[in-house]
């Protein structure tokens, strides 16, 4: 050390290599922000045609149109009802593939296939697998549970497959140190470690489905959604506004349910 | 009843943690086994039930050469061996009595395991196990509940239930304070000798080997440079299990 009286100022190094590069990137991100803005010719005229166009959707939808309870009780169950199935076969298929895609329990291949499968099942967001499954098996909430089936095996088995990657490995040896079985150490060593995540992961992934199936509709796959896109298409907006309020409704319910479920398994 | 012969093992790091250890147990003693951090004490009670895979050697139980057999007659050489951990490695979310019951799955099939359904017999046995170690009444409380000194006696309770021919014992007291440790230790070594049964015990601190053992077994290096009795664990030798580690490190001036 020099000798003399240590600097009275300190600033961390700098993370860009060379001094001028941070004024010239943050220039050319500014650029690409201005010619983004540009290219989207956003007319303020259209704008206030626009906002005009809503408060006259708005007065139409209010007050809401709940007369029409049959189509709306029947939408309502459809879609519960393709969120419960599909839950339940994610649920039973996400199981085996998380344990195939989590790197601590499984020789290196067998996670390769795992996490393959895991990165298809996450590949194409839910309205693509709708649209191929509406062409493939027709209109319906079958096209619907095989969607959000094949949509939920990516997540459920990937945060599932994370949490089994830090469960505690000491108390997976001790279990193997009894002589136990492999599907033994995964019932006595591994199961208990995760249960409390695959409960809240299960009631979490059919909020996600109950919401979803109401998109999935739209494209003919069943439930709520297809008779939303029925009332929008024929402007009935004071029935399309009672719809949106059961959806928040159904939703509301399912959030307390996964808030009770994971309070009771801590 | 315990013979180890040329165990050798050395890991995919290149780190040599056994390098040709040789010994005997031949009658129900508790042996400890001292030596510095990374001398492969807990690799060597790892090679002995096979949780690690050694490179070579022989490991003989009661004439069954474990390091020769696999899966189920692996397992079955491996029910007959308690192991008790360093950080207890209770399954923090199962009742007292699932894990002490969890000592009985080598016995027991899949199915009844799934069903926790134990045979009669082997719930009485975890019963007496759980008094003998001091912790009637607690078979409802989680395992994460516990303190400490509770959670090894459930350990310990987990390794008695195997009705194990050896103990192999890990550290058993380094998560423990030092008075929680002697009584564990004193539990541990009581126990073993009411079933008749030896117990390899590894440990790091010397004066509590001293307290409980008649005979040590000095590791340095993966090599065994001691094997005697307490009695003969001489500066001399510890100087030669421990190196320069067991002298105070100096400051170079």
């Amino acid at each position: 050390m020099s000798a003399g009286r240590p600097p009275a100022r300190y600033r961390p190094p700098s993370l860009w290599p060379r001094p001028w590069m941070g004024p010239v990137v943050s220039a050319a991100a500014l650029a690409f922000l201005a010619w983004n803005a540009a290219s989207l010719e956003v007319d303020p005229a259209r704008v206030a045609r626009g906002l005009a166009r809503v408060r006259d959707v708005a007065a139409r939808a209010v007050p809401p149109d709940f007369g029409r309870l049959d189509l709306l009780g029947a939408g309502v169950l459809e879609s519960v009802e393709i969120a419960t199935l599909s839950t339940l076969f994610g649920v039973l298929l996400g199981l085996p593939v998380a344990v195939l895609a989590a790197r601590t329990v499984v020789p290196l291949p067998v996670y390769a296939v795992g996490r393959a499968v895991v990165a298809l099942g996450r590949t194409f967001h839910e309205l693509i697998v709708a649209i191929l499954f509406v062409k493939a098996v027709g209109f319906g909430p079958l096209a619907g549970v095989l969607t959000l089936t094949v949509n939920s095996v990516g997540f459920f088995s990937k945060l599932l497959a994370e949490e089994i990657e830090r469960m505690d490995r000491g108390q997976i040896e001790a279990v193997r140190a009894t002589g136990a079985n492999p599907v033994q150490v995964l019932l006595y060593g591994v199961l208990p470690q995760v249960l409390p995540r695959i409960v809240g992961l299960t009631v979490y992934q059919w909020d996600i489905h109950l919401r979803q199936s109401t998109i999935i509709g739209i494209v003919g796959a069943g439930g709520i959604g297809a008779t939303l896109y029925n009332a929008f298409a024929r402007y009935d907006f004071d029935f399309a506004l009672a719809i949106l309020l059961v959806i928040v409704l159904i939703v509301l319910a399912g959030e307390a349910v996964s808030a009770l479920a994971r309070q009771r398994v801590q | 009843m315990l013979e180890v012969s040329g165990l050798t093992k050395t890991y995919p790091t290149g780190d040599r943690a056994l390098r040709g250890v040789t010994f005997t147990v031949d009658r129900p003693e508790a042996v400890f086994v001292i030596g510095p951090s990374g001398a492969g004490k807990s690799t060597l009670l790892r090679c002995i039930n096979r949780l690690v895979e050694p490179d070579a050697g022989v490991v003989r139980l009661a004439g069954v050469e474990v390091t020769r057999l696999a899966g189920r007659a692996l397992r079955e050489a491996r029910r007959a061996m308690g192991m008790i951990f360093q950080e207890f490695n209770l399954v923090e979310r199962l009742t007292v009595m699932e894990n002490v019951l969890s000592g009985r799955l080598g016995y027991v099939t899949t199915w009844q395991a799934w069903r926790r359904r134990f045979p009669p017999e082997d719930v009485e046995a975890a019963f007496r196990t759980l008094a003998r170690v001091g912790l009637e009444g607690f078979e409802h409380k989680r395992a994460d509940e516990l303190s400490g000194g509770q959670r090894q006696r459930v350990g310990i309770a987990r390794a008695l239930v195997q009705r194990p021919k050896i103990l192999l014992v890990d550290e058993p007291t380094s998560s423990l304070d030092p008075r929680t440790a002697e009584a564990v230790m004193r539990l541990i070594v009581e126990l073993a000798a009411e079933d008749g049964i030896p117990a390899l015990v590894n440990m790091h601190d010397v004066p509590l080997a001293r307290a409980f053992a008649r005979r040590i077994l000095g590791l340095n290096a993966g090599r065994i440079v001691y094997d005697g009795p307490v009695e003969g664990l001489t500066e001399d030798v510890l100087e030669r299990i421990y190196g320069d580690a067991g002298r105070p490190v100096e400051a170079p001036a």
